[in-house]
């Protein structure tokens, strides 16, 4: 036989594993971080923004003061002393946490895993947003869940849609193992969950006994410092929150955690276990000395301001350069906006001329399980300076408009084959 | 110890299989004992190669700058023996439309071709002759952009329909687009190493098109090295190739890629002067046919730049 096998375990692979392909737009990132390129395209916090000599000499007298320990395995649901930091950071949105009830995981992204292991069998349901956040729905997709969508609009995800989508599920005897929702400042739409609709979405996963996965990065991010009450303050016992320290310290650290009741976080203590043993002590103790020595209150307004004012310049950009037909969400928090090009600009393919002018961008579809999202792309904010991200929203909305201009050329023949 | 710059990266849009050739190539040069530095393209790069003393360049690079003869040129320039066929040759085969113009006016098989570029389109009402590529080619039809490799931005085209949205996905990669027939056949892959042709790689997608996720998932498509073609047809193949490669005036190493008909005729769809080197990539397979390893492969291309 003359068949050349390039991969001699292809009949190994589970079928969670045989279903990964290569794809030609996670390929195509690879420009987006040459420096020439101004990338709209990442999720980066301005890690420059920290007062890294204060990391520095923390990390001296971690290293000098319990050097051996961080350098130690760790327990299973991480460092008791980081756990009750933790709940101190959850306080500030007005949740009454107690340590015991907290995983520290790798990244809030660990917790998303292990909770999808923990409650997923291949071809269970969960419902999500649309737009839902990519690595929420990679998690899912590993464990082979089937994700089913709820459209948003400005107020976040519409309680009359979940509820469709739940009696609609329910009529086809598919329950779902959770309902996973980012209420605040959503990763991709930049949208928050009003006060009402958060009382809605909870009487609804009450009425249908849904558990909800509220999955909550943003929520100190707001640019006026204000918040809605997270809704695992609406119902602790139905919420399971997961929170993360990447967006206001450092995703460097990959210090996330989860906060389940009894059971659940028994279980989600083993899953962490087989999955690698112990959170990194090094980066917990880390974490916990910067949340206790530091004035990491004041840190997080620093973002705040940061961001709002890079957010001020990107959404003002985009309404002086891009062409009619676009529009775009107005964040008042988080890193992201979720825009918008006129119908039939497919943002996936339009990728490589952007990237050719040298702006990238995460197309829409990446948001999306069911392949909607053709016309959509997520912008970010925080990590470009004001002047960058002008220059950028100049190259990308020279890009829309060049083919807005060749589409019209095409007339009605583009029409006919548009999904 | 001859020191060899291994150049990938880049802005190119295959700047991911570019790295990811360069990483394969300086590991086997290492192994054979080359020193070896691997350089990305930045501004700095001429002065690097200028200051650095190296005896040759290995180019993996892949697209626009590495394939159109911009760096092949540039080296030339500075005196600096490298992999590959030279600038003039990269430039003619760098762009389709060229490649097959003068593959055409030398009698070789090459399938039936529209050029239609993004300002024929814009400026001069080019989508009203659409009608008449159906008309002239049939269907169906493939669309890709003139320039590029790595099948980005490439569309078969089965309904006339489909065509305006085929060609604003390969306007995405490049202004200029062809139009070609679609030939039924077998598809296949032959490396001209100089004045040897290597068997050639047979390629059959599982999932019917070679696109980038056939291309770049391990086990998505099946390998027949050599294809699995009679003799007479192999000859055929073996001597499109050489054809191909010799009208652009090309040496070294250049990959043809070509479709057999059920008749068994060869056409010659285009030739990649910076083939892939990457753990799936077609010339690799070729030579390992021949007994020839992937080391042994990377050492002679820079044995045969240093002479």
């Amino acid at each position: 036989m003359s068949e050349v096998r390039v991969d001699p375990n292809l009949a190994r692979y589970a079928s969670r594993a045989s279903a990964l392909r290569a794809s030609e737009i996670r390929a195509l990132f690879s420009v987006a971080s040459r420096p020439e390129v101004v990338s709209l395209a990442g999720g980066m916090p301005d890690t420059a923004a920290l007062d890294l000599d204060a990391v520095g000499s923390m990390l001296q007298t971690l290293m000098a003061e319990d050097g051996a320990r961080a350098l130690q395995y760790g327990g299973g649901q991480g460092d008791p002393e980081l756990r009750e930091q933790l709940c101190e950071v959850m306080a500030a949105e007005g949740i009454e946490a107690r340590a015991d009830d907290l995983v520290v995981t790798t990244g809030g992204q660990q917790a998303l895993d292990l909770l999808a292991k923990m409650l997923c069998d291949p071809g269970d349901t969960v419902v999500a947003e649309g737009p839902s956040y990519v690595g929420a729905l990679g998690a899912f997709q590993s464990y082979e869940a089937q994700v089913v969508h709820v459209p948003m609009d400005a107020e976040g995800m519409d309680p009359g849609q979940l509820e469709d989508v739940l009696a609609q599920l329910h009529r086809e005897g598919r329950a779902p193992k959770m309902l996973y929702t980012v209420p605040s400042h959503q990763n991709p739409a930049g949208v928050s969950l009003s006060l009402e609709r958060r009382e809605q979405v909870i009487a609804l996963a009450q009425r249908w006994d849904v558990l909800v996965v509220e999955d909550n990065p943003y929520g100190l991010l707001d640019f006026k410092g204000e918040h809605h009450p997270p809704l695992y303050t609406l119902d602790p016992t139905r919420v399971v929150y997961v929170g993360t320290l990447s967006k206001l310290f450092s995703p460097g650290i990959r210090v996330g955690w989860v906060m389940a009741p009894g059971a659940l976080r028994d279980k989600l203590v083993q899953l962490k276990e087989s999955a690698d043993l112990c959170q990194s002590n090094l980066t917990q103790a880390l974490a916990a000395r910067w949340l206790r020595d530091q004035s990491w209150h004041d840190q997080i307004d620093r973002f705040r301001e940061l961001y709002r004012n890079r957010c001020r310049a990107l959404t003002d950009a985009l309404a002086a350069e891009m062409p009619p037909g676009c529009d775009w969400s107005q964040p008042t928090g988080g890193l992201f906006v979720w825009a918008r090009v006129p119908e039939g600009i497919d943002t996936g393919e339009l990728l490589a001329k952007a990237l050719t002018a040298r702006v990238a961008y995460v197309p829409g579809r990446a948001f999306y399980a069911d392949g909607s999202g053709a016309r959509e792309l997520r912008l970010n904010f925080s990590f470009c300076d004001e002047d960058r991200l002008r220059e950028g929203v100049q190259r990308l909305a020279g890009v829309v408009t060049e083919e807005l201009e060749l589409r019209a050329a095409f007339g009605s023949q583009l029409g006919e084959d548009e999904r | 110890m001859s020191k060899v710059a291994v150049l990938s990266g880049g802005l190119s849009l295959e700047r991911e299989i570019s790295l990811r050739s360069g990483q394969r190539v300086a590991g086997a040069l290492e192994d054979s004992g080359y020193d070896v530095a691997r350089l990305d393209l930045d501004e700095h790069l001429v002065r690097s190669l200028s200051e650095r003393q190296f005896d040759s360049a290995f180019i993996c690079l892949h697209g626009q700058a590495g394939e159109d003869g911009t760096i092949q040129g540039l080296l030339d320039l500075i005196a600096l023996p490298y992999t590959g066929p030279s600038a003039a040759t990269s430039a003619l085969a760098w762009d389709k439309a060229v490649a097959k113009s003068l593959w055409a006016s030398s009698n070789l098989a090459t399938p039936p071709w529209v050029v239609l570029s993004a300002s024929a389109v814009r400026d001069m009402g080019a989508a009203d002759a659409l009608d008449r590529v159906v008309e002239r080619l049939g269907l169906p039809l493939m669309v890709k952009p003139s320039q590029g490799g790595a099948a980005l931005g490439v569309k078969r085209v089965s309904e006339a329909r489909a065509l305006p949205g085929a060609l604003m996905s390969a306007f995405s990669y490049h202004d200029v687009a062809i139009i070609e027939r679609h030939i039924e056949g077998t598809e296949v892959a032959v490396t001209v190493l100089d004045d040897e042709v290597l068997p050639a790689v047979e390629i059959s997608p599982h999932e019917g098109v070679y696109d980038y996720t056939a291309r770049y998932t391990h086990g998505a498509t099946a390998f027949h090295v050599p294809a699995r073609l009679d003799t007479a047809t192999t000859e055929a193949v073996d001597k499109a190739a050489r054809h191909a490669v010799s009208t652009l005036g090309g040496t070294s190493l250049v990959r043809a890629d070509l479709i057999v008909d059920a008749q068994g005729t060869p056409w010659v769809l285009e030739l990649d002067t910076s083939p892939g080197m990457t753990e799936t990539s077609l010339v690799p397979m070729a030579a390992e046919a021949t007994g020839m390893s992937f080391a042994a492969l990377c050492d002679r291309l820079v044995q045969r730049a240093l002479r």
